[in-house]
């Protein structure tokens, strides 16, 4: 639209991708030690940031820019971690504990075949589809039957918890052939690369970057389009839109699941750097702490949930180590205070004080000029 | 009056009288007698109940008796263990000294006695006072199908005078007699126990099913009965689900009425509900331990301990919620979301304080005494726990229900209910009423809590397991609709409940939850919308 806007707004992308960049550079390339050295533990470490990052993202095009608070945004990024986990299950082959072609739990539970729905999974590109429309269908169908009957506002939240709480439960049981609460872990291969191997390590960081990327231009594009002005349309005055004539059902649905399948994209990324998937991901606490992640960022606005999310985490990480028993009060008080005192977050912070900078020296200049 | 006290002196005196001597006195007797004088006091003993017989008699056994001659009296001690010993005749203590010790002599019994011990210490627990202990003697006796125990148990049936124990006792013979009777016999039996409804006798009749041939009166009786067992089974079953799903529906509505209260009136989504439902349980705990410091564990006080805990957990609650209210929630009213998200950060605050004050496991909660065992109707058995809190439930929404209707304050609740801004105009101190609104929804969840610590465990974690169903309750009785959150909440227990058995509790679960969103299809408002023509945007 204008493009002096346009151009600023790409340069601040490819200094933020530049920036990305360095960390698997300076591993592959940088100082063993020093300030700039960056071990392969840090960069799956970072590439995790950035999967949680798009989950953000993923929340905020509901809740930033459709008004829907979703809490079952964790259980799309499980749902695509375990599409993910099961291809890697399948490329341990014969290494396992057992010997046996049969994951590690199927053996010690007592399978003699593989699943049927497992075994398409012995196919990446499969998996790739999987990771995407395993969580769309379940958005499709939950989403229909929820917006059908116009539930909205708190409502859809708690029918998303509960969601989530239905499904974590589901997977938790050992005979849902998805290794109960244990889940899935000790991978060896991705795409027949050694998985901890350092260049593996590199990749899948560079895969993330790319999608973290893909992610924002779809939002940035999506939010500029006419669909995405009716969509904020819809977060402003749901009634007004559809008294206008447009089916917000179908609007709000179609952001529901482009949101989850984004989350199933980051879940798939997610498993391979973590190492393993376990139901304690799609708990119904994990849905509620990517909503902290956007409202400390800042809600509705495009960096802000990317900042947020790398921005908490590190936070946890320092806190979990330094005061184990603290940090969930840590967690709480942020939450609470950016709630009541910075419903902006981070950025809303910025602009702020930039809104403050700037009429400061208006200010200044006028007494200049009337002096 | 006071002539029959006395008369009850006589009465109670008469049976002291009577009996001569007591368990440990003929036991004592039994072990310093010669050997063939023994058999008249094992026939003595024969004709007493009291468990104490067999612990002395696993004492002699494992040779912790001797016999010491003090004063010219002869004397059997037991020793307890850590130098105690005890005098067998009367139970007392006996300072022991190295002297007595080494001039005592260690008994033990004869093989031949060993044998005639065996017989009595099997039938034991049917002479035993408390009744219960006599059920279950018969009932094992019985299964045990042993010849040997069947005239015992035919001997006891005669002078029992429990009619419930006669049940027992009838129903032991007849399973004693599956193995040990003639055909005609166990036909009689087959049909008695099925008649008895016999849960017990199953399994002994189907296997004589098995074994008999076809076609033959046996088999037709064997069958015939173990249809009309299994029926009763399942009916118990049933009764059962549906019990246990108005006590966990009771639960539910006690947490849910505080939930209702405060989304309905104030549009505040509170998450931390389920962490005050915690601090319920904790007052409890904390209640118990005083009384436990106080009085002791064993005492009569100890006995109130719950009884004082309900309001103090009601109370401490509801002042932990006016303090939120007013430092937190108020400036959150209309911004439900912002609310949501806020009061789950409060919700993580608090369970990491539980953690870190009472320590991440589980804290033990014990049932007063007047709240253990259970009523029992033909095998079906409610515990008082649950009925106390099926009562409770009773209670809170009576009470509820009068403060709503009854007083100035429900007055004002409803109308900032109803209408907020009018209510405010016409006078209402609204922020006032919001507070104790607020107060009252955490300490009905208080109130919830304490009534789960009797029926479950106590832990920084406890509130979790109930808000999501809470949650659920209040979506499909209407916000805000306290005959729509009662009826939900049993309704959900209920339906929870029944397929539980059917489905296990996890696929019970989950089809609840199915129900609930195919409920939303055809009522998206829940049982009782509220009828508005304004729009909420």
């Amino acid at each position: 639209m204008q493009p002096s806007t346009n151009k600023k707004e790409f340069s601040i992308l490819g200094i933020i991708i530049a920036l990305m960049m360095l960390v698997p550079v300076l591993n592959a390339v940088g100082p063993d030690s020093g300030l700039f050295a960056v071990s392969s533990f840090q960069v799956s470490l970072y590439g995790k940031y950035l999967t949680y990052a798009v989950l953000a993202m993923s929340l905020n095009l509901l809740w930033g820019y459709t008004g829907l608070l979703c809490l079952c945004q964790s259980l799309f990024f499980a749902l695509g971690a375990y599409a993910m986990g099961m291809y890697l299950m399948l490329m341990i082959g014969e290494r396992g504990a057992y010997q046996s072609v049969l994951p590690d739990f199927m053996v010690f539970l007592g399978y003699q075949d593989l699943p049927i729905h497992w075994k398409p999974f012995y196919s990446f590109w499969f998996t790739t589809g999987a990771v995407l429309w395993v969580p769309g269908l379940l958005a499709l169908i939950f989403g229909f039957l929820a917006f059908r009957s116009r539930i909205k506002g708190v409502y859809f939240s708690i029918l998303t918890q509960a969601l989530t709480y239905a499904a974590a439960l589901m997977f938790f049981r050992n005979d849902f052939t998805f290794g109960g609460n244990n889940g899935f872990t000790d991978f060896k291969d991705i795409l027949g690369c050694n998985i901890n191997s350092e260049g593996t390590i590199r990749g899948l960081f560079i895969a993330t970057v790319g999608l973290l990327v893909i992610t924002y231009l779809s939002t940035s594009f999506l939010l500029k389009s006419k669909f995405g002005k009716i969509q904020q349309a819809i977060r402003d005055s749901e009634n007004r839109v559809r008294f206008s004539g447009y089916s917000t059902t179908s609007f709000k649905l179609m952001v529901f699941v482009f949101s989850a399948m984004l989350a199933g994209a980051a879940g798939a990324l997610y498993v391979p750097q973590v190492g393993g998937v376990n139901p304690s991901l799609m708990e119904a606490a994990k849905s509620l702490e990517v909503v902290v992640w956007v409202a400390v960022g800042g809600r509705a606005t495009l960096w802000g949930p990317v900042i947020g999310a790398v921005l908490v985490n590190f936070l946890k990480s320092y806190t979990t180590q330094a005061f184990p028993d603290y940090w969930l009060i840590i967690m709480g008080a942020l939450f609470v205070v950016v709630v009541l005192f910075f419903p902006d977050g981070v950025v809303g912070l910025y602009y702020k004080a930039q809104t403050a900078i700037k009429s400061m020296r208006s200010k200044q200049m006028k007494e200049a000029e009337n002096v | 009056m006071r002539l029959n006290i006395f008369a009850l002196f006589l009465l109670i005196g008469i049976p002291l009288c009577a009996v001569e001597r007591s368990a440990r006195e003929v036991f004592s007797d039994l072990i310093l007698a010669e050997s063939s004088e023994q058999a008249v006091f094992l026939e003595e003993l024969s004709d007493y109940g009291d468990p104490v017989i067999s612990e002395i008699y696993a004492a002699w056994r494992a040779g912790g008796v001797v016999k010491i001659e003090l004063d010219g009296i002869v004397d059997a001690l037991q020793f307890d263990g850590a130098s105690k010993w005890t005098r067998i005749s009367d139970g007392s203590e006996f300072e022991m000294t190295e002297a007595l010790e080494s001039a005592s002599k260690k008994l033990r019994p004869s093989r031949k006695l060993r044998k005639s011990m065996k017989g009595l210490l099997d039938t034991l627990g049917l002479k035993a006072p408390d009744y219960n202990v006599r059920i279950d003697s018969a009932i094992k006796l019985g299964r045990s199908q042993k010849a040997e125990y069947f005239q015992p148990l035919k001997d006891r049936l005669e002078v029992e005078s429990n009619e419930k124990v006669q049940a027992a006792l009838q129903e032991a013979l007849c399973i004693s007699l599956l193995k040990n009777g003639t055909e005609t016999e166990i036909i009689d039996s087959v049909q008695t126990l099925a008649e008895m409804n016999s849960i017990p006798a199953l399994g002994f009749i189907e296997k004589i099913l098995e074994s008999s041939d076809a076609g033959s009166n046996l088999e037709v009786a064997c069958m015939s009965s173990i249809q009309k067992i299994e029926t009763h089974i399942k009916r118990i079953e049933f009764y059962g689900s549906f019990f246990r799903g108005f006590s966990t529906g009771s639960v539910l509505l006690i947490v849910s009425f505080g939930l209702a209260i405060t989304f309905g009136l104030m549009g505040v989504i509170n998450m931390a509900h389920g962490e005050f439902v915690a601090i319920g349980g904790y007052v409890t705990f904390m209640v118990q331990r005083t009384f436990v410091d106080i009085w002791g564990a064993g005492s009569v006080a100890f006995d109130w301990y719950f009884i004082v805990a309900l309001p103090v957990s009601f109370c401490v609650a509801a002042l932990l919620g006016l303090l939120l209210e007013k430092s937190v929630i108020r400036f959150l009213y209309r911004r439900p979301l912002e609310s949501l998200l806020c009061t789950w950060g409060i919700s993580m605050i608090m369970q990491q304080a539980f953690r870190l004050i009472f320590g991440a496991a589980n804290v033990q909660v014990n049932n007063p005494n007047w709240l253990m065992g259970n009523l029992s109707f033909g095998g079906f058995n409610m515990s008082f726990t649950r009925l106390f809190v099926l009562f409770l439930a009773l209670v809170v929404v009576l009470l509820t229900w009068l403060l709503l209707r009854k007083t100035n304050l429900g007055l004002h609740i409803r109308a900032v209910m109803q209408n907020r801004d009018m209510a405010s105009s016409l006078g209402i101190p609204v922020a006032r009423v919001n507070s104790l609104t607020f107060a009252l929804g955490c300490g009905l969840a208080a109130l919830g809590g304490a009534a789960l610590s009797q029926i479950g465990n106590v832990g920084p974690l406890m509130g979790q397991a109930y808000i999501v169903d809470s949650f659920m309750v209040v979506v499909i009785g209407s916000v805000g609709n306290l005959v729509g959150a009662g009826i939900s909440a049993m309704g959900i227990g209920l339906v929870d409940q029944l397929l539980q058995p059917s489905l296990g509790p996890v696929m019970g679960k989950i089809t609840v939850f199915v129900i609930i969103i195919l409920f939303l299809q055809w009522r998206p408002g829940g049982l009782f919308p509220t009828r508005s023509r304004s729009l909420e945007d």
